[in-house]
């Protein structure tokens, strides 16, 4: 078998709380390979910014518990001493953030924190790597970078300095690039512009992208896979397609239904899913999606794993529903009432 | 969604702008033309989506329309009444028909107060009944956004977001208003949580006949909930039509990037269609453009744009929109818009005051 760029296995991630111990990830598996965007998608509070976070090793709790392996390259990265991993972390892995407006240094110039990144992982002199800092920004599209270089953040705007974010987390050619919401803060016409940056960021270097997002339009223009994450567990993972076209779980048809779509007629009503996530501290028994799921059984007191229920076997989810089921019900969930008639 | 087509709300020539003090003596020094000449108006019973980027004035016309801030310039009428020049006291009872639900329903919130206080503090305002009434209808108003009546006593850090909204929600209900200015009530919200509140919505209009003015900035969302839709740039209205029309036929080129902007969830059409990616950023509103704002980012700019600024015409019945290089529209919609642009620029105003009264 092929190695993976990157192989997570079997990550469990809590943390101790005074209510209880909070199961944030339990039991995310998948992989990523040379050049693929791999999309995260759930809600708040699924586990999806938690799991690549841990991937990163980037929390620091004392009342954390990780668990599990994460393989990069073949290599068991959780087991590399804090050194090791600075290494690792910007020069191979890099990481964007949601929140532009607080994850750049306000009283640093945007040169200079871009200068850093450079050096810290490359042996450059002072001009080379400002000579660097400057080829980034216009790489990501910062107009006159030559003088915006030595703007300071509160100069750039929000799209800007999501671009500055990009810049720096690209200093070090990194082979997988992770972005958690990377739009969500921005405007359509600013998410449009970034979107078809990162495509491009793609080809031009040949990254692998870890793409977080709650938003399956953003994920449909530029993932190849998808995994689809529920209260601290992948409930269904395959390709883009697959997932867009032959969704397996009822979580997946809920969250495509509940989408106002302007490529499709106007409902009188939109689906809804019913209830909240649930707590994950006491999670539900069984399937954990089993109390807001309008097709549940008895045998979802049980909770399924994981698996291939469908020819391609790529194609995973954790749903004990059978197949034939599944394709006649979902299409009055994901099309709304209308368009089962 | 029914209307009957009296306007409840019409506002002219709203202006509204924030003047920049530097100095000692804090001298004006520039201002920031956040609302610039905006008119139109809302029927009864009729939702008004308002949209635009960020920084494009939807928010303060929002509030300007409720004076909770003061316009610059121009008359706000509400249900006959001119609004824009009344005092505090004057204006008091009529709060009570006007309310908002806002964005972040975590800082909306009073985090020391319960619930019930919460809820009940508009009804206590106002005077609206006894204790034991304004009670009881806190516990009612509960009722009615789908939270639980012995939730009175919670306090709002016990509440997921969803909720927390659906508490701003029945707080604006409270006194029982006719015009609702909801600004992003569903932007913070995940998506199983915002179509809940989307259809509580949808519910609480026709309940209670409410008109909405539905300030959002997601597209889909905001052509699932109006009846018409007003595109806003820069603090200008540039284009304005019933929702389905605005989708169908864009006539602004920036409506029409706006659409295609949208990422739409499903991979194939996704790959099909052509997307427009706008360049650059919503410029600065202290120094707006020249001529048509949007010209600096528009594909279609020619020099007239740079030169002068096109007056809001009606296009076809109920399509308004602002541009030099229409968009979708045929050569009868283009003359009648033209004869009308005419008769604009010789009675010298730029936006051509609303028709289909």
């Amino acid at each position: 078998m092929a190695e993976h760029l990157l192989e997570v296995k079997n990550l469990k991630v809590s943390f101790r709380t005074e209510d209880g111990v909070v199961k944030a990830v339990d039991g995310v598996s998948f992989t990523v390979d040379q050049g693929e965007v791999l999309g995260i998608v759930g809600e708040s509070g699924s586990g999806k910014s938690v799991t690549m976070m841990s991937v990163m090793r980037l929390i620091n709790d004392p009342n954390m518990r990780v668990e599990g392996e994460v393989l990069y390259k073949g290599r068991d990265i959780m087991q590399l001493d804090e050194s090791r991993m600075r290494e690792v972390r910007g020069s191979e892995m890099a990481m964007i953030f949601q929140d532009p407006m607080t994850s750049l240094n306000p009283v640093y110039r945007v040169g200079d924190q871009i200068v850093e990144a450079v050096v810290t992982h490359q042996t450059l002199d002072k001009k080379q790597a400002r000579a660097r800092a400057v080829d980034l920004l216009k790489q990501v599209g910062i107009p006159h970078a030559e003088s915006r270089v030595d703007d300071f953040p509160h100069q750039f705007s929000g799209g800007m300095r999501q671009r500055a974010m990009i810049a720096m987390a690209l200093a070090n050619n990194p082979d997988i690039l992770i972005a958690d919401e990377p739009t969500t803060a921005l405007d359509v016409t600013i998410q449009a512009q970034l979107i078809e940056l990162i495509d491009n960021l793609k080809d031009d270097f040949g990254s692998a992208v870890v793409l977080i997002t709650h938003d399956l339009g953003v994920v449909a223009e530029i993932a190849d896979t998808i995994g689809v994450m529920y209260a601290g567990r992948v409930v269904e993972f395959g390709e883009k397609r697959q997932i867009f076209y032959d969704p397996q779980h009822p979580y997946t048809w809920g969250l495509l239904g509940s989408i106002p779509r302007l490529d499709r007629p106007k409902l009188d009503r939109l689906h809804s899913i019913k209830g909240m996530p649930p707590s994950l501290i006491n999670p539900p028994q069984g399937c954990k999606f089993r109390p807001r799921c309008p097709h549940a059984f008895e045998r979802c007191m049980e909770e399924p794993e994981l698996a291939s229920h469908v020819d391609d076997r790529d194609h995973l989810d954790r749903c004990w529903i059978d197949v034939d089921t599944k394709r006649a019900i979902r299409t009055k969930t994901i099309h709304g009432e209308t368009a089962a008639a | 969604m029914s209307t009957n087509g009296a306007p409840l709300l019409e506002i002219e020539n709203v202006k509204k702008y924030f003047p920049i003090r530097k100095g000692l003596l804090g001298r004006e020094v520039a201002r920031v033309h956040a609302v610039d000449d905006v008119s139109f108006s809302v029927r009864d019973g009729e939702t008004l989506g308002l949209v635009g980027e960020s920084g494009c004035g939807k928010s303060t016309l929002g509030r300007t329309i409720l004076r909770l801030l003061e316009p610059t310039a121009g008359d706000i009428r509400f249900d006959g009444r001119s609004i824009a020049k009344l005092g505090r006291r004057q204006l008091r009872p009529l709060r009570r028909e006007m309310q908002m639900v806002f964005q972040d329903p975590y800082a909306s919130l009073n985090p020391r107060k319960r619930v019930g206080a919460i809820i009940g503090a508009p009804l206590q305002i106002h005077n609206v009944g006894d204790g034991k009434e304004q009670k009881k209808r806190v516990r009612e108003l509960l009722e009615i956004v789908g939270l639980s009546p012995e939730h009175y006593n919670r306090f709002p850090h016990e509440f997921s977001g969803g909720q927390r909204q659906r508490i701003g929600v029945a707080r604006a209900l409270a006194l029982r208003p006719k015009l609702i200015v909801a600004d992003e009530p569903v932007s913070a919200l995940d998506v199983s949580i915002q179509s809940q509140m989307l259809n509580l919505l949808d519910d609480l209009q026709t309940e209670f006949h409410l008109t909405y003015v539905f300030i959002a900035h997601d597209l889909g969302v905001v052509r699932h909930v109006s009846d018409r839709i007003a595109v806003m740039y820069l603090g200008k209205l540039v284009e304005l039509a019933p929702g389905e029309e605005l989708y169908a036929h864009p006539i602004m080129p920036y409506t029409e990037a706006l659409l295609s902007a949208v990422p739409i969830p499903d991979p194939d059409l996704s790959d099909q269609r052509e997307r427009i990616v706008l360049q650059g950023d919503v410029p600065s509103p202290i120094h707006p453009p020249s001529g048509c704002r949007f010209h600096p980012r528009c594909r279609y700019m020619t020099d007239i744009c740079k030169q002068v600024e096109p007056p809001l015409v009606e296009y076809v019945p109920g399509h308004l929109a602002a541009c030099h290089h229409p968009l979708n529209v045929d050569g009868a919609a283009l003359a009648r818009a033209e004869a009308q642009a005419k008769q604009l620029v010789q009675a010298g105003v730029s936006a051509a005051p609303e028709p289909h009264k």
